[in-house]
């Protein structure tokens, strides 16, 4: 995966650039909104992540001006202003996500990851999702492991479908909190966890091979352990 | 700049000059206008009492000829504060009258016009000014009948000089008040300039002197006092939140620092290292919330009204967030109940309607599950209820509950009981609510549920 980081701390950019060449995925690192501008201007990146306060071209002009350009490619905005109305302005600017400083890796790396891959992988519009022996059917709102049907509250169907649709990557709790519930602020407590809990139940109870998988200190994945 | 220059500065001062200058212009004129006209009257006056006495005279000459007007003058010119007479023949001989010499070339022509002449006072030629007529008589002889303006002329200088004088009058009277009320005023402010530099030094707590006049200063003294105090709250205001702020953040980054160095001190495997560094971590995750929910706080309490508010139905919002927290509550033991069937519009953020209403589940839920007895209600409702023109969002349990003595208390930031001191959290829960309630024009409201707890968030609803 090719990212952009437009990051004017140095120190910042570093730790991202290091961070993510670990993962294996190639990173350049601009300083400044201009440059950023003029190295995403050809759609090179698979993924942009831009800080809102950065010299020569703020990080919200930035993602405007390419948005203009009919540049696509899929931003992500960090900043250290994280009120609710921040994000809206970052969300109506044009950028695909949103994610207040300070963070930790691991969320911004997940984030990233289904940024980049949506658009060309996934079929939002695909009705039928089908994980190993699981399937989840978006029209009928049907859901099935085995050809035995699994009977869902609207929520955990919600769940389970963007977990379905992610499948293979890193899911963390607010990307849930974010994407089924819809809220952004951090609840107290590990609600998010007695969801999928309670999914997990209802899925992998009485299967050998499990589908739901906790990611020590990010989150959850579905994915098909067996292969 | 000089006190003079000052004064001529100030608006009263101006203002009163303005005034000053349309006075005198109107008050002039009008005087002018006045004694202008009583000359013209005199004058007409004059004109016809020399037409009256000619007529008579005439009548004198008709029926008595010559000799008869002659004596007639002569009786009359000796009179005391006369008229002007004066017969002479067709070849300017003087047959009777009072004036000694004339010009007869100018005077004898028929007709009226002023006389300018002398008349010789106390010794002394004084130039007089009459008006006279002329009319000349069959057989050549001429009559000449006048009047001396000296007492009109007279009468004219002390209209003008008077005039004169209570303009004068005007204008010093004028500029008086002018620079009495603009040192008035000017003191007025030069104080209250004084008062506000005093302040800016940094003395808040002076205040500006309210006369009682309940003038347009004073109200201005009132308003920037109620301003001064205002300023004064929220500084008071900050400087608790920055003391707090210091304390409540020192303290688990003093932890944080702590456990960071103890791990460096003991060494040990890489094992421990890593632990000692996902405590670390969660540390500063924790430190984030605090932080996070410090600034949503300041902004409640900056007034800052928040953009993006929709129009949301309070009922959903609660259903959303009791639905997220049931299995939660489920697993704690907690039956977890929502009152709310109707829709129920508010203006509102649902993120951070959400987030206060979740905060009050969180609490009730953890509160109510920390009591141990086993025949207690373990129920946690949230209800919603319109109430005339106020939405109620009410989250209620029956747990410990909160003494009345600290049910005030509790509503302050960092506050946390003695009883729950051992417990996660920030201590900011419940303050983070009641931002949330005043950022949508509502409060939050706690009360006794006996037992128990019931927190309300009151916020206008719309319709």
């Amino acid at each position: 995966m090719k990212i952009l980081i437009v990051e004017d701390d140095v120190s910042a950019s570093a730790y991202l650039d290091k961070a993510f060449r670990e993962q294996g995925h190639v990173v350049d690192i601009a300083s400044d909104g201009l440059d950023g501008y003029a190295l995403a201007s050809d759609g090179q990146y698979d993924a942009i992540i831009v800080d809102r306060m950065i010299p020569r071209m703020d990080g919200l002009s930035l993602i405007h001006g390419l948005r203009e350009q009919k540049i696509d490619t899929p931003i992500l905005i960090l900043s250290a202003l994280g009120q609710v109305d921040d994000r809206v302005k970052g969300l109506r600017a044009g950028a695909d996500d949103y994610l207040a400083k300070p963070y930790s890796f691991s969320e911004l790396l997940a984030r990233v990851e289904i940024l980049s891959r949506r658009g060309r992988s996934i079929p939002t519009e695909n009705t039928l999702y089908r994980v190993s022996d699981l399937e989840l059917n978006r029209l009928t709102r049907r859901v099935a492991r085995s050809e035995t049907e699994i009977d869902l509250q609207p929520r955990e169907f919600r769940l389970l479908e963007y977990l379905m649709r992610h499948a293979g990557q890193v899911v963390t709790r607010t990307m849930l909190l974010e994407n089924v519930w819809d809220y952004h602020f951090d609840p107290q407590t590990n609600v998010i966890d007695v969801h999928v809990s309670r999914l997990r139940a209802k899925i992998d109870k009485g299967f050998d091979n499990p589908l739901i998988h906790t990611v020590r200190g990010a989150g959850y994945t579905l994915r098909d352990s067996a292969r | 700049m000089t006190a003079l220059g000052r004064l001529f500065r100030t608006t009263a001062f101006k203002l009163a000059l303005i005034f000053l200058i349309i006075f005198t212009i109107f008050a002039g004129s009008i005087l002018g206008y006045v004694a202008f006209s009583a000359r013209r009257l005199l004058e007409e006056q004059v004109n016809l009492t020399v037409n009256e006495e000619i007529k008579g005279l005439l009548s004198q000459f008709n029926t008595g000829g010559v000799l008869r007007l002659v004596r007639q003058i002569e009786r009359r010119s000796h009179q005391p504060g006369s008229s002007l007479y004066l017969v002479t023949t067709a070849a300017g001989e003087t047959l009777a009258g009072n004036i000694s010499s004339v010009d007869s070339e100018g005077l004898l022509e028929a007709g009226s016009y002023q006389l300018y002449y002398r008349v010789v006072e106390e010794g002394e030629p004084r130039p007089h000014r009459a008006i006279v007529e002329t009319v000349i008589l069959p057989g050549g002889f001429r009559l000449l009948v006048g009047r001396d303006l000296d007492e009109t002329d007279r009468f004219h200088t002390i209209i003008l000089r008077a005039a004169g004088w209570s303009i004068l009058l005007i204008l010093a009277l004028a500029l008086m008040g002018g620079v009495f009320v603009a040192r008035r005023v000017l003191s007025r402010v030069d104080h209250m300039t004084e008062t506000t530099r005093t302040i800016m030094a940094g003395d808040l707590s002076g205040r500006l002197v309210v006369t009682g006049t309940n003038d347009e200063l004073d109200r201005l003294a009132q308003s920037l006092n109620a301003m001064l105090d205002r300023i004064g709250e929220l500084m008071a205001g900050l400087r608790e939140v920055s003391d707090n702020i210091a304390h409540d953040l020192k303290t688990p980054l003093t932890r944080l620092r702590n456990s960071a160095e103890e791990a460096l001190r003991v060494g040990g495997s890489s094992a421990s290292y890593r632990d000692a560094l996902e405590h670390t971590i969660e540390e500063a995750d924790d430190l984030i919330k605090i932080f996070n929910a410090l600034l949503m706080i300041a902004r409640a309490e900056a007034g800052n009204v928040l953009e993006g508010m929709t129009t949301e139905d309070a009922s959903e919002i609660a259903r959303d967030v009791v639905e997220l927290y049931e299995p939660f509550a489920e697993e704690a033991g907690i039956h977890l109940e929502i009152d709310a069937a109707e829709t129920v519009p508010i203006h509102a953020s649902r993120e951070l309607i959400g987030q206060a209403l979740a905060n009050l589940i969180d609490n009730a839920i953890k509160y109510s599950s920390q009591n141990t007895m086993t025949d207690m209600d373990r129920s946690v409702v949230v209800s919603v209820r319109k109430e005339e023109k106020r939405v109620l969002l009410t989250v209620a349990d029956r747990g410990p509950g909160i003494p009345d003595a600290d049910m005030e208390r509790v509503l302050e930031r960092f506050v946390r009981l003695e009883t729950s001191r051992t417990r996660a959290g920030s201590g900011l829960g419940l303050s983070l609510v009641a931002a949330v309630a005043r950022l949508h024009g509502g409060t939050l409201k706690l009360e006794d549920h006996s037992p128990g707890l019931k927190a309300i968030i009151s916020v206008p609803s719309i319709l």
